[in-house]
């Protein structure tokens, strides 16, 4: 406790830093991964190649990731974007297949009476299926915030500020209060960020108080580790 | 791109391969570690997993304990209690079974949950024993799940071992670590390379495994995945008609 207090200022920029380099990755998840899940539906001949690359890429370590991307994008090694980019690519790589099943597990019969009424292909896309993929996605992307906020420690260590920081930092100098601090801090950003998503969930699908997410889609958004 | 040849010079290089810090010292030490983290993790979670799949009881605990345990930072973990415990294989070794509990006991309780409650009443009504019924029937239709998530914790404790590197362990995030005072990036690139092409092996092995295992009855029974969402025949018509 005294650490912190002595420390409150560096410990408050790495929280900004940390929160700073965690939402990009989440939100560019999201809006890629929805359209390559509904491609990877649309045309199946392209769901097990897609399916196929982002569990490749799920693969992946996290660190050696990170020290891979500079000479790919041809950034520095410091660079936060290398950091973005690579947990972008996770985020995808998570949120593929949940977004191909959330897509897929709306039932044909809804689909059949939106199109029979007349809508188009493009509206029945963001008023029929997109609303009622809505708990599976929800759940899938509360699996990416949380992994994406743990995963950006990781980055510390080639110099991007973050929490993980105070983890190299503590281990360094022997000081475990700092890496405790960093811990905790870590796990509440990755709780608020949950918590906002839930609410968000429910301002956005008011029909849906309960979440009932299929078996299927629900154990495979439960059999996901972060790595 | 020079980068990259220089790599793969580094890897190539034999001097880089024997020896106590070698390629192939490093990955034994890196596919050692994963491996008694694998097993004693599904010593664990396995048998607790098939028993919330097969009672239905506790799955709220677990899906809490696994969050949480899931939002934990591998990295903080790790250097903590490598301050705590010292140098040694066991501090470490404990939080790597800790991170890949989740995945597997998930695997087990999805994959036990997910079979179908038909098939387990017909399964009682032939006069089969609530052992017969784990070993017999849930059990097998749960095995792809279950090896799905051993695959998942494989590819995380990979993950996790090559951040543990920071702890003087070896395994192949040494090769990270050390280059990276040095801004030595031929030998980064070349430890990334080492890393992610065990992750795929290991990968590649399990996603054949899950193949193998899934049984005859099941495989004979099901015409593809996708098709089964329209299996009347009038959705299945008209599905086809009402494309755009």
């Amino acid at each position: 406790m005294t650490w912190l207090l002595a420390n409150l200022d560096e410990v408050w920029q790495l929280t900004v830093s940390h929160v700073a380099l965690s939402i990009p990755p989440i939100i560019l998840g999201f809006v890629l991964s929805v359209p390559i899940g509904w491609i990877a539906n649309r045309y199946r001949a392209s769901r097990g190649t897609l399916l196929t690359l982002s569990g490749i890429l799920y693969a992946v370590p996290s660190l050696p990731l990170f020290f891979m991307l500079p000479s790919l994008l041809g950034t520095k090694i410091l660079d936060p974007i290398n950091v973005v980019a690579g947990m972008t690519i996770y985020a995808i790589a998570l949120m593929v297949r949940t977004a191909a099943d959330a897509l897929a597990s709306v039932s044909s019969d809804v689909q059949l009476n939106a199109t029979a009424v007349g809508f188009s292909a493009w509206r029945r896309f963001w008023t029929v299926d997109l609303p009622l993929s809505g708990p599976v996605l929800l759940a899938g992307l509360r699996v990416v915030s949380v992994s994406t906020v743990s995963l950006v420690t990781v980055g510390a260590l080639l110099g991007v500020p973050s929490l993980g920081f105070l983890f190299i930092n503590g281990y360094q100098v022997s000081n475990q209060p700092e890496i405790i601090v960093g811990i905790v801090l870590t796990v509440a950003i990755a709780l608020v960020f949950d918590g906002l998503l839930v609410l968000a969930g429910r301002a956005l699908m008011p029909w849906n108080r309960r979440v009932r997410v299929p078996r299927r889609a629900r154990a495979a958004a439960d059999t996901v580790g972060v790595s | 791109m020079n980068q990259w040849g220089a790599a793969f010079l580094w890897i190539l290089d034999p001097a880089h391969l024997g020896g106590p810090s070698g390629i192939l010292a490093r990955l034994g030490e890196h596919v050692w570690y994963t491996l008694i983290t694998l097993v004693i993790a599904v010593l664990i979670a396995l048998p607790i997993g098939l028993a919330i799949g097969h009672t239905g009881k506790g799955r709220t605990v677990a899906v809490q304990v696994s969050g949480g345990l899931r939002s934990l930072p591998t990295l903080g973990v790790v250097t903590l209690l490598g301050l705590w415990f010292g140098i040694g294989l066991g501090a470490p070794l404990a939080a790597m079974v800790a991170l890949a509990l989740p995945p597997i006991l998930a695997g087990a309780y999805s994959g036990v949950d997910a079979v179908e409650r038909n098939t387990i009443d017909a399964a009682r009504a032939v006069g089969m024993t609530g052992w017969q019924v784990l070993g017999k029937v849930e059990l097998p239709l749960a095995l792809p799940l279950i090896i799905g998530g051993i695959r998942s914790a494989c590819l995380q404790v990979i993950a996790t071992w090559t951040v543990a590197a920071i702890l003087p362990l070896g395994g192949l995030g040494r090769f990270l670590y050390d280059a990276l005072p040095l801004r030595d990036y031929p030998q980064m690139l070349a430890g990334s390379i080492l890393v992610i092409a065990l992750a795929l092996v290991a990968d590649g092995v399990f996603a054949l495994v899950q193949k193998v295992v899934v049984p005859r009855g099941v495989l004979a029974g099901r015409v593809s995945e996708v098709r089964v969402k329209t299996a009347r025949p009038h959705a299945a018509v008209s599905a086809e008609a009402g494309r755009p």
